[in-house]
């Protein structure tokens, strides 16, 4: 048993918490940067104590933050994500940097950052300056990818769940609020959308009857870290599976979760080692779309085979009245051999499970709203 | 002698200088002239004030006297004052 250390970004500053070794006792360290937002706060698993933080004040426009000691103390990134001028003339500005993905194993100071608007960052030193990925932001289609910057989340499009193949560093995904999944083979050089089989019903249908190719909305999309073709993916049209192996084609699982919960959400994790396990957190996305638990009462869904079936998991959550819900990087999984699951929500209550989401205790109940959640395990 | 007044939020940047005092005789200076002088002064308070295309960043607002300017090419006096102020909207 490892002790584990939940590194927490809210819309109010970080935190970090620490367990002790059986995981039944945290300690609450912070804030690190209140008043700040933070999108993401993510550490370095190639170095452990390197740290990259998203920070944006929402008046002082976006930046990156860098810990070399594990957090104990941070450095501005001297050259912050900045779009130049796009081939059209467009003139986009950064307003907040949402999400961090470190690089290959094999190339210890790359980071990759996704952007509001949507842009593709990288760095290849460590986070300390930042490059426009031009195959992705200056492709000629990407307009018509993405659609104008009015299109999508209501604070902003977002770009997100950038994943590189742990098998294959040439090998990227990730996903755009508004414009869905996109595929490069040759490390961003190129790319292409991933898009379908998957449901885009808040476009009209296409009179030929074909399918859109892109404009999608994906929420949260993960990759297996040990057998890469199994992708998993939480839309706003729903919740779907992929075998990469097997094609192109997503397959909608998320028709196997109780029709009066439905497969609406955020957040996805897979199990560390059993690409047939997952985590979901359904929210009611229905009417007007409150974003909250279904009928106020939270609940995670979990299934064992690649979503052929769904448990709900809600032992220890509040059982009536509690209207949170969960955003898409607050959800998370440790790497014991009893999986921990963590989860922040929108009301600042971080929750635990120790027994693979068997059952649920409140870790912290009276941070800032939760906007990221990402565990490391402690030597 | 242009005097620059910031908000607390730039304090993690001027080591919580709030007052600063620009010594010139100039008369050709803009805004953005000063903008420059106070990043050198305190490195990377530009970008927190202005975008990567030269634009004010929408919540910031700044003030020639009593005169709220968007642009930085605005001249500004050698007996200027210069207000910086954050946007206090938010939740």
């Amino acid at each position: 048993m490892s002790r584990q250390q939940l590194l927490v970004g809210t819309r109010k500053g970080a935190w970090v918490i620490d367990s002790n070794a059986d995981r039944s006792v945290w300690n609450i360290n912070g804030p690190m940067h209140l008043g700040a937002v933070v999108s993401h706060f993510v550490a370095d698993t190639r170095n452990p104590s390197q740290r990259l933080m998203s920070v944006g004040s929402g008046h002082l426009g976006p930046s990156v933050f860098l810990s070399n000691d594990a957090g104990a103390s941070w450095r501005e990134a001297s050259t912050p994500p900045a779009f130049s001028v796009e081939p059209n003339g467009a003139a986009r500005s950064v307003d907040h940097v949402f999400w961090l993905t470190q690089g290959h194993a094999s190339e210890p100071n790359v980071w990759y950052a996704g952007t509001s608007p949507q842009g593709l960052f990288k760095s290849v030193d460590h986070g300390d300056t930042w490059q426009e990925v031009l195959g992705f932001n200056h492709h000629p289609d990407f307009l018509e990818w993405r659609g104008g910057d009015k299109d999508g989340t209501p604070d902003g499009p977002k770009l997100h769940s950038i994943i590189v193949d742990p098998h294959n560093k040439k090998h990227l995904l990730l996903g755009m609020s508004g414009g869905g999944i996109f595929e490069s083979e040759d490390e961003g050089e190129t790319w292409c959308a991933l898009n379908r089989g998957v449901a885009m019903d808040f476009y009209p249908p296409k009179e030929d009857g074909s399918e859109y190719e892109f404009g999608h909305d994906p929420h949260c999309m993960v990759m297996h870290p040990q057998q890469s073709n199994r992708l998993y993916h939480q839309n706003h049209c729903g919740l779907y599976a992929l075998d990469r192996a097997q094609g192109t084609r997503w397959t909608r699982i998320g028709d196997n979760l109780p029709k009066e919960v439905g497969d609406i959400g955020f957040p996805i994790v897979v199990h560390p080692r059993d690409p047939d396990t997952i985590w979901v957190f359904p929210m009611d996305g229905s009417g007007q779309w409150p974003r909250t638990s279904p009928n106020g009462r939270p609940a995670v869904y979990r299934s064992n085979d690649g979503g052929e079936s769904f448990v709900r998991q809600d032992r220890g959550f509040p059982q009536e009245q509690a209207w949170w819900t969960v955003k898409r990087q607050c959800m998370a999984v440790d790497q014991e051999d009893n999986v921990g699951v963590y989860l922040g929500t929108s009301n600042g209550q971080l929750w635990g499970s120790i027994d693979g989401g068997e059952n649920w205790q409140p870790i912290a109940l009276d941070l800032p709203q939760i906007y990221s959640v990402e565990v490391v395990s402690l030597p | 002698m242009i005097k620059i007044i910031l908000p607390s939020q730039l304090d993690e940047y001027t080591q919580g200088e709030r007052e600063l005092v620009l010594e010139t005789e100039r008369a050709d200076l803009c805004l953005a002239d000063v903008i420059n002088e106070l990043d050198k002064r305190h490195q990377g308070v530009a970008f927190r004030l202005v975008d990567e295309h030269g634009n004010i960043r929408r919540h910031i607002a700044m003030f020639i006297g009593e005169q709220m300017v968007r642009d930085l090419a605005v001249p500004v006096a050698p007996n200027a004052r210069v207000q910086i102020v954050g946007a206090l909207s938010g939740g």
